[in-house]
Formats: structure tokens, C-alpha cells, sequence
């Protein structure tokens, strides 16, 4: 027991939940500007796996970090678009139509890595670049708090900058009424004037240009590759901490939070002597205990019943 | 009950066709060999005996987790969670086929029950969340997954293994685990007639029980099954453990038809496959025999042009996406269809 307080307790592990967190952030945030406008990204994985992808190949192959950002997000935000069409002008089902995309983000980038670089699954042969860490000034100085908030990757600080702006941007404009208008009650904001096509596809752009920067903090940062499949459900368990979390872009980065100690404690329990695939499921544990407790709690304040698909749904 | 429809089956060639013309582009901008690719991709399992025996072992697994996805479909309820019972039965498979005493015929039996056993498992997890707790199955089944695959890497690497081996497989199952043969060189399993079966049961269950006609009705309308009393909750339990035993039976016949052994050390794909097939089928039990047949094709087809020119097998993924994004596209053809209603009326009047 010592020795697990010891790895917990600890500036290091401290600096690895937020890290951790980081990716998962992104997509929970996306979720939240989705969930307000009363749609639903499941491609948020795929977009985070494709920018991912794109990101490392395009840094590589320029040798310029910002290109690959760049890269990355145009490729994120391509996936949110066709998802958008489809949904709102073709009139494909929501959930269908994600789960196609997750599926053909996973498919093409293996098959662009191979096409483009020679790779078999993890891209050995590409010199990708990595995004830099930023150490803030004066807080750096600060004795454990600045060692723990100083020092991180550039798109850890974009996530938290984001929760301002999301909240700003959602609770204080003109355009974030317009959008929860959208999300309450499509109807009557329609009724007067909104464009409910056009709100949500924003929306969903505005998901996608975050799950993209969650993606490319993954392979641009938390690690220097690509691998196929490397967002391991991360894009899933971010709709269910925005989901848990409730419509608050403040509560979202809280459940975000959540799952990253999850994740991280995952890499101390082997201390005990825990087989590593048995840790390894450890956060899809958690996030499924999380899912249960929350669809209770629903339950019991009357706001939830068992549904099926037929019309819209929400989580 | 259920009658072909012109205008869906159009869509689904059309959109069949669409990714046709997009794999083949692909492969010809990026291919440096592209007529010897397109060439595989378009007949490549028909160009030999053996290769056709290769497409009706890769459609055997798709029949049985299309089936598992399809019921979970029929009651409008989701599941991406075939993967984790395909791999979770097909670990409890390994288990039964290494350690139970090696019986003929009761062997296969026992195996084929412990797989199911496993899937059903798996399935009723999100099944019995969904139930109880109104836990969003979609993702539950999606975390089942990832728990199924690292349970099933874990038994393998610490209970089942073959160190011998080299690579991370379990121990060869006896020869008494091993699924009959229906022709000897090249070899075609009896897994075939097992998935045909499937079908066959699947449909009467569906169309013709009690417990298919709940899980139909609660699809078709939630509302006015719980007024005519159908216990939905009920309901929604056991389709989805159910459809885990379909898919948990899966990974059964392909470790005793194929593999003869657990050698999985990533998502073999085929639940995602199952999706596929049930959405091409519109969940009907035998629109899925074909739409597995294809699915089949285009995987043993990518295969062989991977192994045969440069170009990736993946290609294949991304027409798959391609299919069902059309699919599922309502309003693509719409216009069409619109067209010929409007003539159809003019007629009439």
C-alpha cells in the first residue's frame, strides 16, 4: 500500500493526470458544444485517429511542426463535414453515419501510411515532428504547484484556454444562445429564425476542429508516431465524461479529469504486480461504472427512460 | 413480412457501385501495378478453387456476427460489441478445447456451448445496463470490446500459451476440437452448414416465436409494445444476450474450422464486419446470407491483391465505409424515387 501512495502521492503522477487528461479533454468538449445543439458526434474517435494521422505524415514529410497542425485539423475537420452532410442534408442516420466514419478513419489511415510511407500499422519511417512544451514563466518558479502545471505539451494549454472560450462562447454570445436554442427546442427556434441545419453543423465543425486537436496531442506530443487505432477509445470515453459531467463546459474538463486519473493509475497498479492487460482495461471499466451510476441517477429524477433509436436520442 | 423493395435495392447497387468506382481509383492513382490489382480485387476468389474455399471461410464468421448484430438491430437497440463477444467466446473456446478430456463429437459440442456461454456473457453486460440503468448501450458495448480483447489477450498469454511458438499463440487445439471437413484438398470446414443453420433458426426465431415477434415490435414502436405488455426491459436484456451467444458461437467455429488454435493479438475486425452485413441486409436473416457473401468476397479479394501487388488491403475498409454511408444516406436517389412516384400517380389518376 505504501509504495502505491508513494507513486500517487506524488508531483510526477500529478503531472501525468493532466497530461493524460488532455486528449480526453478535447473530445468531452467537442461533445458538449454537440450535445447543447442537440446532435451527436460519434465520429469524434475517427476525427481524432484521421488528424492524428495526418499530422504526423504532413510534419514529417515538410519537416515544419505547423504545417502538420495544420494538416491535422483540415483532415479532422473534412471528416466533421461529410458527417454534417450526410446527417443534415442526406438525412443518414446520425449514429450509423459516425460509427462509418470511425470506421473509414480507421481503414484509410493504415492504408495511407502503407500507400504514402511503407508502413505496416506504426509509422516507423516517418521523421514526424513533435509539438513543444511551453514552461510558464513566473509559475515554473513556484515549489511542486510549478512543477505540476508548468513544462507541459502547448495543446494541454490550448485545452484549458478552450474551456474559457467554450464557455464564453456557449453561455455569453449571441451565437451560443442561438445554438442551446437549437438543442432545447429545434421548433421554436426555428420559429424564429434559426437556422437549425446550419447551427448544428457548426456545431458539429466546431466538435471536430477539438476532437482534431485531441488526436493530434497524441501522436504530436504524448507520443511521436502513428500507430493504427492508437486513440483506443479515447474519442468514446470523452462523449461519456461530457455526457456524466452535464451541460457545463467547467463540469466537462472535471469528468475529463476523471478518466484522465483513471488512465493514469493504470500505469502505477503494475507496481502491485497487476498483469499489464488486466490494467490495460482498467479506464474502460471505469468508464462503463461511470455510464451505470449516471444512468441510474437519471433514472431516478424521471429524466431518462429506455429508448430505442427510432428518432433522435441523446446519451 | 417482408417483401424486396425496387428502390432499397437499388440503393444498396447503387451504392455498391459508388465504392466500387472509389476503391479503383484509389488503387489506380497509387498503384504502380493497377489492372494486376483491380484485376484481383474484382476476381480474385474466383480465379481458383482454393481461393473460392478462402471467400466461404471468411463469409462463415460475418454469417454468424451479422446474425448477432441483426437481432440486437431488429429490437432498434445498438451493438458494437460483437468483437469482444467474437473474442471472448473464442477464448472461452481455447479454454474448454485445451482442458476438457478430448471426447469425439462431444468435444466440438462442448466447446461450441462454452463460447456461446462466453458471448452471452459479454453481451448481457450492456444488455442487463441497459435494462436496469438506461446506460447508453452503444458505448457500453464499445468498452465491452476493449475489456473482451485484453481478458482474452490475458488468458491466452498466461494460461493458454504455446511458449514453443514463437509469437503469442495458444497450444494446438486435439484433433477431437477440430470442426469435420467437407472436402479434403482444398479443404472446405463444416462451418458453412453450421452458419446456414443459424440463419435458418435466426429467421424462425424472429419471425416465427413469441420472443422474436417482442423483439420486432419493440423495435417497430416502443411505445405500443409496453401498452400491449411486453415487458421491454425484459426485452432489451435478452436480445442483446442473445446476440452475444451468436456472436461468442462465431469465435468457436473459426478457431475449430480455421485456426485450430487462439492466435489473436489484435481486433480481428469481424464484429465490425457484422455491422456492416446487418445494415447492407436491413437485419433480415436471409438478406444477410448475401450481404455476408459480398462482405466475404471483398475481404478475401483484398487479401489477395495485398499479398499479390503493392497495394494495402485497407482499401477495402474504405469502400466498406463508403457502402454504408450510402446506405444509410436516405435522401441519396431520393429524387429518383420522388420521379417515379410522381409518374406512378399520373399513371393512376
Amino acid at each position: 500500500m505504501a509504495d502505491i501512495l508513494q507513486a500517487v502521492l506524488n508531483v510526477g503522477f500529478a503531472f501525468a493526470i493532466i497530461r493524460i487528461t488532455t486528449p480526453i479533454a478535447f473530445a468531452a468538449l467537442g461533445a458538449i458544444i454537440t450535445d447543447l445543439a442537440g446532435t451527436i458526434n460519434i465520429a469524434l474517435e475517427g476525427i481524432m485517429l484521421q488528424a492524428a494521422f495526418w499530422g504526423v505524415f504532413v510534419s514529417a514529410i515538410t519537416q515544419n511542426v505547423w504545417l502538420g497542425l495544420a494538416a491535422g485539423v483540415l483532415s479532422g475537420l473534412s471528416l466533421a463535414a461529410i458527417l454534417g452532410y450526410l446527417n443534415l442534408h442526406l438525412k443518414a442516420d446520425l449514429i450509423i453515419a459516425g460509427i462509418a466514419l470511425n470506421i473509414l478513419a480507421a481503414g484509410s489511415t493504415v492504408f495511407f501510411l502503407y500507400v504514402l510511407a511503407g508502413d505496416r500499422g506504426v509509422s516507423v519511417s516517418l521523421r514526424s515532428l513533435v509539438l513543444p512544451s511551453i514552461v510558464l514563466p513566473v509559475i515554473a518558479e513556484i515549489p511542486a504547484i510549478g512543477a505540476i502545471i508548468s513544462g507541459h505539451h502547448i495543446l494541454t494549454y490550448v485545452a484549458i484556454l478552450a474551456v474559457f472560450v467554450l464557455h464564453y462562447l456557449l453561455y455569453k454570445t449571441p451565437f451560443g444562445l442561438r445554438l442551446r436554442a437549437v438543442g432545447e427546442h429545434p421548433v421554436a427556434a426555428q420559429s424564429v429564425g434559426i437556422s437549425t441545419v446550419k447551427i448544428k453543423f457548426i456545431a458539429l465543425l466546431l466538435s471536430g476542429l477539438l476532437a482534431s486537436l485531441g488526436g493530434l496531442f497524441i501522436s504530436m506530443g504524448y507520443v511521436s508516431w502513428f500507430s493504427r487505432d492508437m486513440i483506443a477509445g479515447r474519442g468514446f470515453i470523452g462523449l461519456i465524461a461530457a455526457a456524466v459531467a452535464g451541460r457545463s463546459a467547467w463540469r466537462t474538463l472535471g469528468g475529463a479529469l476523471i478518466f484522465g486519473t483513471a488512465e493514469a493509475l493504470t500505469f502505477v497498479l503494475p507496481i502491485w504486480g497487476i498483469a499489464s492487460e488486466l490494467t490495460n482495461m482498467f479506464p474502460y471499466v471505469i468508464t462503463l461504472i461511470a455510464l451505470t451510476i449516471w444512468g441510474r441517477k437519471r433514472i431516478r429524477s424521471g429524466k431518462r427512460q429506455i429508448d430505442n433509436t427510432s428518432g433522435d436520442r441523446k446519451f | 413480412m417482408y417483401r424486396v423493395n425496387l428502390f432499397q435495392l437499388l440503393q444498396i447497387v447503387s451504392a455498391i457501385l459508388i465504392a466500387l468506382i472509389i476503391g479503383l481509383i484509389i488503387i489506380f492513382v497509387v498503384s504502380e501495378e493497377p489492372f494486376r490489382a483491380a484485376y484481383y480485387l474484382l476476381f480474385g476468389p474466383l480465379t481458383r478453387i482454393h481461393r473460392s474455399i478462402e471467400w466461404i471461410h471468411m463469409t462463415i464468421p460475418i454469417i454468424f456476427t451479422g446474425l448477432a448484430v441483426s437481432l440486437v438491430f431488429q429490437a432498434k437497440q445498438f451493438n458494437i460489441g460483437a468483437e469482444g463477444q467474437f473474442l471472448v467466446g473464442a477464448a472461452g473456446a481455447t479454454f474448454v478445447a485445451l482442458h476438457f478430456p478430448p471426447i469425439g463429437g462431444l468435444h466440438i459440442l462442448i466447446i461450441a456451448l462454452a463460447a456461446m456461454a462466453g458471448g452471452t456473457l459479454w453481451g448481457a453486460v450492456p444488455g442487463l445496463l441497459k435494462a436496469r440503468f438506461a446506460a447508453n448501450e452503444l458505448v457500453s458495448s464499445l468498452m465491452m470490446n476493449f475489456i473482451g480483447f485484453f481478458l482474452a489477450l490475458y488468458l491466452v498469454n498466461h494460461y493458454f500459451r504455446d511458449v514453443q511458438a514463437g509469437f503469442m499463440v495458444s497450444y494446438r487445439f486435439p484433433l477431437t476440437a477440430w470442426l469435420p471437413d467437407l472436402t479434403i484438398r482444398p479443404r472446405l470446414h463444416s462451418g458453412i452448414i453450421l452458419a446456414v443453420i443459424a440463419v435458418g433458426l435466426i429467421w424462425y426465431f424472429l419471425y416465427r416465436t413469441k420472443w422474436g415477434y417482442e423483439i420486432r415490435m419493440v423495435g417497430m414502436n416502443l411505445k405500443f409494445a409496453e401498452f400491449g405488455g411486453i415487458n421491454v426491459q425484459r426485452v432489451v436484456f435478452y436480445v442483446q444476450a442473445l446476440s452475444g451467444g451468436v456472436a461468442g458461437l462465431a469465435g468457436a467455429v473459426e478457431l475449430m474450422g480455421v485456426h485450430h488454435r487462439f492466435l489473436w493479438t489484435s481486433m480481428p475486425g469481424l464484429g465490425f464486419d457484422g455491422i456492416i452485413v446487418a445494415i447492407l441486409a436491413r437485419n433480415h436473416p436471409l438478406g444477410l446470407l448475401f450481404a455476408a457473401l459480398f462482405i466475404g468476397y471483398l475481404r478475401t479479394a483484398a487479401r489477395l491483391m495485398e499479398r499479390r501487388t503493392d497495394v494495402a488491403a485497407e482499401v477495402t475498409i474504405i469502400m466498406q465505409a463508403v457502402v454504408i454511408l450510402l446506405v444509410t444516406a436516405e435522401a441519396f436517389l431520393q429524387h429518383w424515387q420522388r420521379r417515379r412516384k410522381e409518374r406512378e400517380a399520373l399513371l393512376d389518376g
